[in-house]
């Protein structure tokens, strides 16, 4: 049972990881095939930073990966206070349903649907662009908010309410209350709920390549235009540096994360010591 | 406390807004869009023209229920080895499974169609070798595989989720009583893994039958997916009409089966979300 569920957990993952690995490798190939590796070249990422159009495109997508997950988060969370507070059942339960829309549907047809919203508004109020930058970021954020109010939801369930109650007591307003007691425990949520919308904005191909226009091309979307009709290597090259970037941001965040758990354990073994201690 | 109520309804109301600004009227377009021509009259003519597609829908249908049935196939036990595992490791292969699905759909579809392809890795060995060429890119099963292949990840983690999260006493409780491994996975494991296998089906099962990149990239633009169809109308601001049609069709038969399935998954919090 074990050699079986090794050799198939190792099977699975082989089939996982074969492609994305052979076209890592085949971006660093001096010929522009797929078939033969004649030798190690870089030219293909010479050939890729030359290119103006995908540095622009790097540009745009960092510009909203930002600016969308701190909409989305700075909306996303005083929405999760809201909802949470909300004392009449029927009407949380129907801003959540519609929260959850965009998370439910395929993303073809909400791509779609605001592309018909952007420009049916846009062709009312006569302007020359409805699509563009402020239509990408308009879609980015929601798109991102339902991600947001999900990580930051459970928190505030998780909260202990008497010390909320304890800082209304003792003379706060309610917005003190809020950015003094329940900001901070709501921040790893809140951390959460930015990256999960950081990397969903730079990630996004389906709703942008509705939203967008040829004017305002994101990564995705340049891979896009460029894969459309020919096996570019400089793809591969692109291709391989996301991938690149991805796995080290991974490590990071699993590394960052195992760390601060050591440290949480170290002061909770800590603290047992001393509590054994007194009695 | 009446400020304080004031404060809290408040904090939602910016939401609420965005919400019904960008969230539901855009769906009221589509609506809208689907059932009037390109004039603005009102019109039944997009809906009941939909008879034509009927092929790409039963195609689309049929590649997406093969590929969540494979993904089933496969998950399942990946997802059973995995939670098996010494903990240490558990960790470590996670991630290397949840490494694939950070990068972008669009590298993954293409890294395979750089093996498949005619002038691609696995037919060049294959000449090397002297055989005959394998024409795979363009035919049913590639753009299945690329299904698979890019939406497998999906179904292994909520699965695997559910049942990590398993009460280990229910297992001890049914070997006690007499059960063999067999029996275990058949009458405990899967039956309490249900909801992660529900979330993994969507998970799989919505992208695939709206996806149009996989199509356009494996299927050689010879299979024409409800997704290629909806991208292809929208390209043309005379035809917004059936693609509004066409998307509301589905869009309802997806809300349709997924609020179906949230039936036989009783609790909606299981691996429903995955980061």
């Amino acid at each position: 049972m074990k050699n079986l569920s090794r050799f198939y957990i190792g099977l699975i993952f082989l089939l996982l990881f074969a492609p994305i690995l052979v076209l890592v490798v085949f971006s660093f190939n001096t010929s522009g095939s797929t078939t033969h590796f004649a030798g190690l070249s870089l030219k293909w990422y010479f050939e890729l930073f030359k290119d103006k159009v995908a540095i622009k495109a790097l540009e745009n997508s960092l510009f909203l990966a930002v600016f969308s997950s701190l909409i989305a988060t700075l909306i996303g969370t005083f929405a999760a206070l809201g909802i949470d507070r909300m004392r009449n059942k029927k009407i949380q339960g129907a801003i959540k349903t519609v929260t959850n829309i965009p998370m439910m549907n395929p993303d073809i047809v909400t791509g779609v649907s605001m592309m018909l919203f952007f420009v049916a508004v846009g062709g009312f109020l006569h302007f020359s662009n409805s699509l563009g930058r402020t239509s990408m970021l308009i879609a980015h954020v929601t798109f991102n908010l339902p991600y947001v109010i999900l990580s930051v939801l459970p928190r505030f369930k998780q909260m202990d309410s008497h010390l909320s109650e304890a800082a209304l007591d003792l003379g706060c307003t309610p917005a003190q209350t809020f950015f003094k007691v329940e900001l901070p425990s709501l921040a790893p949520g809140i951390a959460a709920g930015l990256m999960l919308a950081f990397t969903l904005s730079l990630d996004d191909f389906v709703i942008s390549h509705f939203v967008s226009s040829p004017d305002f091309v994101t990564l995705p979307l340049y891979v896009y235009n460029q894969t459309a009709h020919e096996v570019k290597y400089s793809m591969y090259a692109l291709c391989t540096i996301i991938i690149l970037t991805v796995l080290v941001l991974l490590l990071l965040i699993n590394f960052a994360n195992a760390d601060s758990l050591k440290k949480l354990k170290g002061k909770k073994a800590k603290r047992a010591k001393k509590l054994a201690g007194r009695d | 406390m009446k400020t304080g109520n004031l404060f809290r309804k408040a904090a939602a109301a910016p939401h609420i807004l965005w919400s019904v600004m960008f969230i539901v009227f855009p769906l009221l377009f589509v609506i809208y869009f689907a059932f009037t021509d390109s004039y603005g009259n009102f019109t039944f003519d997009n809906i009941t023209g939909l008879s034509g597609y009927t092929n790409t829908f039963i195609l689309s249908i049929g590649f997406a229920l093969i590929a969540t049935v494979v993904c089933i196939l496969i998950g399942y036990p990946l997802a059973y080895f995995i939670s098996k595992t010494a903990p240490s490791k558990q960790k470590i292969l996670i991630v290397l499974l949840m490494l694939p699905m950070w990068i972008n759909l669009l590298i993954r579809t293409y890294s395979l169609m750089s093996l498949l392809d005619n002038g691609g890795l696995i037919n060049g060995m294959l000449s090397n070798l002297g055989l005959p060429k394998l024409k795979m890119v363009g035919t049913g099963g590639a753009v299945i595989l690329g299904m698979i292949y890019d939406f497998l990840p999906y179904m292994v983690l909520p699965i695997y989720t559910t049942m990590t999260k398993l009460d280990q006493r229910y297992i001890e409780a049914a070997r006690d009583l007499g059960c063999n491994n067999f029996q275990v996975l058949t009458k405990v494991i899967i039956p309490l893994t249900v909801p992660g296998i529900i979330s993994g089906i969507t998970m799989v099962f919505v992208p695939s039958i709206s996806t149009f990149y996989i199509s356009q990239k494996l299927g050689g633009g010879t299979f024409d997916l409800i997704g290629d169809t909806i991208e292809r109308q929208f390209q043309n601001e005379l035809t917004y009409n059936t693609g509004a049609a066409i998307s509301l069709i589905m869009m309802i038969l997806i809300l349709i089966s997924l609020a179906v399935m949230n039936k036989f998954a009783d609790n909606d919090e299981d691996g429903g979300i995955i980061v």
